[in-house]
C-alpha cells in the first residue's frame, strides 16, 4: 500500500488506501482486534475462556464466595501492577517493586505493633518510604545514566536486606490494629455497594455526554453513538453485575474499591493530563520528547516514585490481608506476577503502549488461573507452568500483532 | 589545512537589494579542536524566501545549521536576526527568536496520534495547574485548521497514530508542528530524503506554502532537482566555506554541481579543490567533468 494511486499530492485516493475497508465496521473491528488495538477486549476474551474452563472443571469456581475471594487475592498484586504499568510505559523496568512492598509493609507493621503508632501515620510513613526509594532509584538511574534494570536489581537486593533489618530478630510481626486489618477485611454494606456502582455509572454517563457535546459544539468528528452506548453499557453491566455477585456473599470488598479507584485515577492521570501525555511520549521516543522540551529525566523520576509508592501500598494491602508481615513478605513470585499481569493484558515491554487497566485485568487473569488451580488441587508445579505458558502466549501474540502494526507503514 | 584565507562569496551581488535579510550570518567559524568545520561562512535569509543549502557530505551543512539552532554554537562570527545582533547558545534561544528546525529523523513519537504529536511539549489545558485536564477539543480543532491551511489533505483522521502514516505524511506532520511556535524561519533538514515521487511532491508543495506564509525557509538537501524546483536561491558550502551562491534557475545547474564538487570552470574554489583532490582523489574524481 505504497503511494501508487497518488499521482497528485492531494489525491483523495490515498486517504481511502490508508483507512482500508471503511465500509464494513464489523470487518474493521475484527481487524483492529487482531492488530491488538482493542487489547483490553482481547484479554477479556482470554479471561472469559479461563473462567469457562474452570467453571466446567469445578462448580465452586463461579460462586459468589470464590469470586469475592478472588478479588481479595488480586488486590495487592493489582495495586503493585499499577506502578509497574507506569514504568513499562516508559520502556523501563522496576525489579524492586516486590522488595519495596515487603519493606514498606514491614515499616508499617513495626511502627504499629512495636512502637504503638496509630495506623494512619504508620501507613503514611510506609508510603513515604516507598516514594523515597522511587525518588532515589529514579534519580540514580537518570543522573548517572544507568539502566533501570540494574538500579532496581540492586534495589531488589538492598531493600530485602533493609526489610530483614527492620523486622529484627522476631521475624514475624502480627498486625492487630483494626484500621490496618480493615483495608482488606471490611466489606461494604449491600446498599452502599449499589450506591457506589450507581454513582460511578452516572459519572461515566455524564462525562461521556459532556465529551460528545464539546466535540459536537466544536464541529469535530464524533465516534459512532453505538460505540459510546456499548462502552457505557459494558461498564454498567460489569459494575452492577459485579455488585450483584459479591452482594450474594459478604458484599463489595473495600480492597476492590480501593484497587479500582486507584486504577481509574491513574487512567485519568495518564490519558487526560499533560504529565500522562509526557509519559507516553518518553516511552515512545525519548529523543523526540527531549527535543519537544519535555523534561525527560523528571518524568522518569516521578514515574519511579509513583511505582514505588504503589508497590508500598500493595505491600500494605497484602499485610492487611495476611494480618502479618514476615521475612518473606514481598518475596517469592510477587514481583514476577506483578510484571507478568500487565504484559499479559497487553501493555508493551518496549514502552509507549498500554493502559493502566491492564494492571487490573492482568491480575484477574493470573489470579483466576491460580485460584482455579487451587480449587482443583493442582500442585504448585503445574500452576507455575500454566501461568508461564499464558504469559508466553500473551507476549507472543503481542509480538505478532505489533509486527503487523509496523508493516502497515510503508 | 590552509590558513583562513578570505574566500568571499562571489556567487552574486546580494539579491533583493530592498528589505534587509531576516537572518544574516557573517564570518561564522566553528572549530572542533584543530579541525575547522566552518570557516568564515556567510548566509542571508529573507522573509518569504526559500534558500537551499547544498554541499557534499562533510561540507559543513549540519554544522552550520547547528550554529543557527543553538545545538552547537559557533566559535566566531555574528548572527543578526530581524535587524539586531543575537547570541544563540542553546536550542531554547533559537526557538524564542522564532527559528524552528525540522530534523531529518523527524523526532515524532510513533505511538502518539497526529494531534498529540503536533502539540507535544506545548499541550493546551483548560487551566494551568499541573494536573488539570488537557483541552483535547481545542487542540484537535487547531490541528485540523493548521493542516487545512497547509493543504495537508491525505490524512484520514488527525487521530491516526503517526507510526501508521506514510513518510510524506510524517514529514508534513513534522513541518506543521514546527509552525505551532509561530516561527519566522524554518530550517528543513533533508525533508525529502527517502521519500517516493508523489510524497516528495507533497512535501515540496508544503515548502512552497511556508514561503507563501512569509516565512524564511532554509532547505538542506542532497537532491538538486528538489532544490531547483522549490528554492529561490542556492547557497553552496564546500569544505566548510562558502562555495558560491546561485539563483535557482535551471541554467545554473551545471554551475551548482561544479561548485559542490569544486571542479566546475566557474567555481570560486576550483584551485583549492584541485589541491584537495590531490589528497583525496577517490571521493571527487567521479564528478570530474569540467564544462
Amino acid at each position: 500500500m505504497s503511494s501508487a494511486p497518488a499521482s497528485a499530492p492531494q489525491n483523495v485516493k490515498e486517504r481511502d488506501a490508508l483507512t482500508g475497508d471503511q465500509g464494513n465496521p464489523v470487518k474493521r473491528t475484527l481487524k483492529k482486534l487482531a492488530a491488538g488495538e482493542l487489547g483490553s477486549v482481547r484479554v477479556l476474551i482470554v479471561l472469559a475462556l479461563i473462567w469457562l474452563i474452570f467453571s466446567i472443571a469445578n462448580e465452586n469456581f463461579l460462586t459468589a464466595v470464590n469470586l469475592t475471594n478472588l478479588t481479595l487475592q488480586i488486590a495487592a498484586v493489582g495495586t503493585i501492577s499499577v506502578g509497574v504499568v507506569l514504568v513499562l510505559l516508559l520502556g523501563e523496568i522496576d525489579l524492586s517493586v516486590g522488595a519495596v512492598s515487603g519493606l514498606a509493609a514491614s515499616v508499617m507493621a513495626v511502627l504499629s505493633v512495636k512502637h504503638g503508632w496509630n495506623a494512619y501515620p504508620a501507613i503514611a510513613v510506609a508510603l513515604l518510604v516507598g516514594a523515597a526509594i522511587g525518588l532515589f532509584q529514579g534519580t540514580v538511574s537518570t543522573r548517572l545514566v544507568i539502566p533501570t534494570f540494574v538500579v532496581t536489581l540492586a534495589g531488589l537486593l538492598a531493600w530485602q536486606g533493609a526489610q530483614l533489618a527492620v523486622l529484627g530478630n522476631t521475624g514475624t510481626v502480627n498486625i492487630e490494629d483494626e484500621a490496618i486489618l480493615n483495608l482488606a477485611g471490611v466489606f461494604l454494606a449491600p446498599w452502599l455497594g449499589w450506591l457506589v456502582a450507581a454513582v460511578v455509572v452516572g459519572a461515566l454517563v455524564v462525562a461521556e455526554i459532556g465529551h460528545r457535546r464539546a466535540r459536537g459544539a466544536a464541529g469535530l468528528e464524533q465516534a459512532p453513538t453505538l460505540s459510546s452506548v456499548l462502552r457505557l453499557g459494558g461498564a454498567a453491566v460489569a459494575l452492577f453485575g459485579g455488585v450483584l455477585v459479591v452482594n450474594a456473599d459478604r458484599g463489595v470488598p473495600l480492597a476492590l474499591v480501593i484497587l479500582v479507584a486507584i486504577v481509574a485515577n491513574f487512567h485519568i492521570l495518564l490519558t487526560r493530563t499533560k504529565f500522562g501525555r509526557h509519559v507516553f511520549a518518553v516511552g515512545g521516543n525519548a529523543e523526540a520528547a527531549r527535543r519537544a522540551g519535555i523534561p525527560v529525566a523528571r518524568v522518569r523520576t516521578i514515574v519511579f516514585m509513583l511505582a514505588s509508592t504503589m508497590a508500598a501500598f500493595g505491600g500494605i494491602l497484602a499485610a492487611s490481608r495476611l494480618q502479618a508481615v514476615n521475612q518473606s513478605s514481598g518475596g517469592s513470585d510477587l514481583l514476577l506476577l506483578a510484571i507478568a499481569g500487565p504484559v499479559i493484558a497487553g501493555t508493551s515491554l518496549f514502552g509507549g503502549r498500554g493502559s493502566v487497566w491492564s494492571a487490573l485485568l492482568g491480575a484477574l487473569v493470573i489470579g483466576s488461573i491460580s485460584n482455579g488451580m487451587d480449587l482443583l488441587a493442582f500442585e504448585s508445579s503445574v500452576k507455575y507452568m500454566v501461568t508461564g505458558g499464558v504469559l508466553l502466549g500473551a507476549v507472543a501474540l503481542d509480538a505478532v500483532t505489533t509486527r503487523g502494526r509496523t508493516t502497515i507503514r510503508t | 589545512m590552509t590558513p583562513a584565507a578570505a574566500v568571499s562569496p562571489l556567487g552574486a551581488s546580494a539579491p533583493g537589494g530592498g528589505a534587509p535579510p531576516l537572518l544574516r550570518l557573517r564570518g561564522i567559524t566553528k572549530t572542533f579542536g584543530a579541525v575547522r568545520a566552518l570557516d568564515d561562512v556567510n548566509l542571508d535569509v529573507h522573509a518569504g524566501e526559500v534558500v537551499a543549502l547544498v554541499g557534499d557530505n562533510g561540507a559543513g551543512k549540519s554544522t552550520l545549521i547547528k550554529t543557527i539552532s543553538g545545538a552547537g554554537p559557533a566559535n566566531g562570527g555574528t548572527i543578526t536576526f530581524d535587524g539586531s545582533e543575537v547570541h544563540v547558545r542553546s536550542p531554547q534561544d533559537s526557538a524564542s527568536l522564532g527559528i524552528a528546525v525540522v530534523y531529518q529523523d523527524l523526532a515524532l513519537c510513533d505511538n502518539l496520534d497526529v494531534v498529540e504529536n503536533l502539540y507535544l511539549g506545548r499541550e493546551e489545558r483548560g487551566h494551568n495547574q499541573p494536573l488539570s485536564r488537557l483541552d483535547e477539543v481545542q487542540m484537535e480543532q487547531h490541528a485540523i485548521e493548521l493542516l487545512d491551511e497547509l493543504q495537508v489533505k491525505t490524512l484520514a483522521s488527525v487521530r491516526t497514530e503517526v507510526g501508521m502514516l506514510s513518510g510524506g505524511q510524517r514529514q508534513s506532520v513534522a513541518i506543521a508542528r514546527s509552525l505551532l511556535g509561530e516561527p519566522k524561519i524554518v530550517i528543513l533538514d533533508e525533508p525529502t530524503a527517502a521519500l517516493g515521487v508523489a510524497q516528495t511532491a507533497q512535501v515540496l508543495a508544503l515548502v512552497s506554502r511556508l514561503k507563501e506564509r512569509g516565512l524564511g525557509v532554509i532547505l538542506i538537501s542532497h537532491n538538486l532537482s528538489d532544490v531547483f524546483e522549490v528554492a529561490d536561491r542556492i547557497v553552496v558550502l564546500r569544505l566548510g566555506r562558502n562555495g558560491g551562491e546561485y539563483p535557482a534557475t535551471s541554467d545554473q545547474r551545471q554551475a551548482v554541481v561544479g561548485a559542490i564538487t569544486g571542479v566546475g570552470a566557474d567555481s570560486p574554489v576550483a584551485a583549492q579543490a584541485a589541491a584537495a583532490e590531490a589528497s583525496t582523489p577517490s571521493a571527487l574524481s567521479t564528478k570530474k567533468e569540467p564544462s
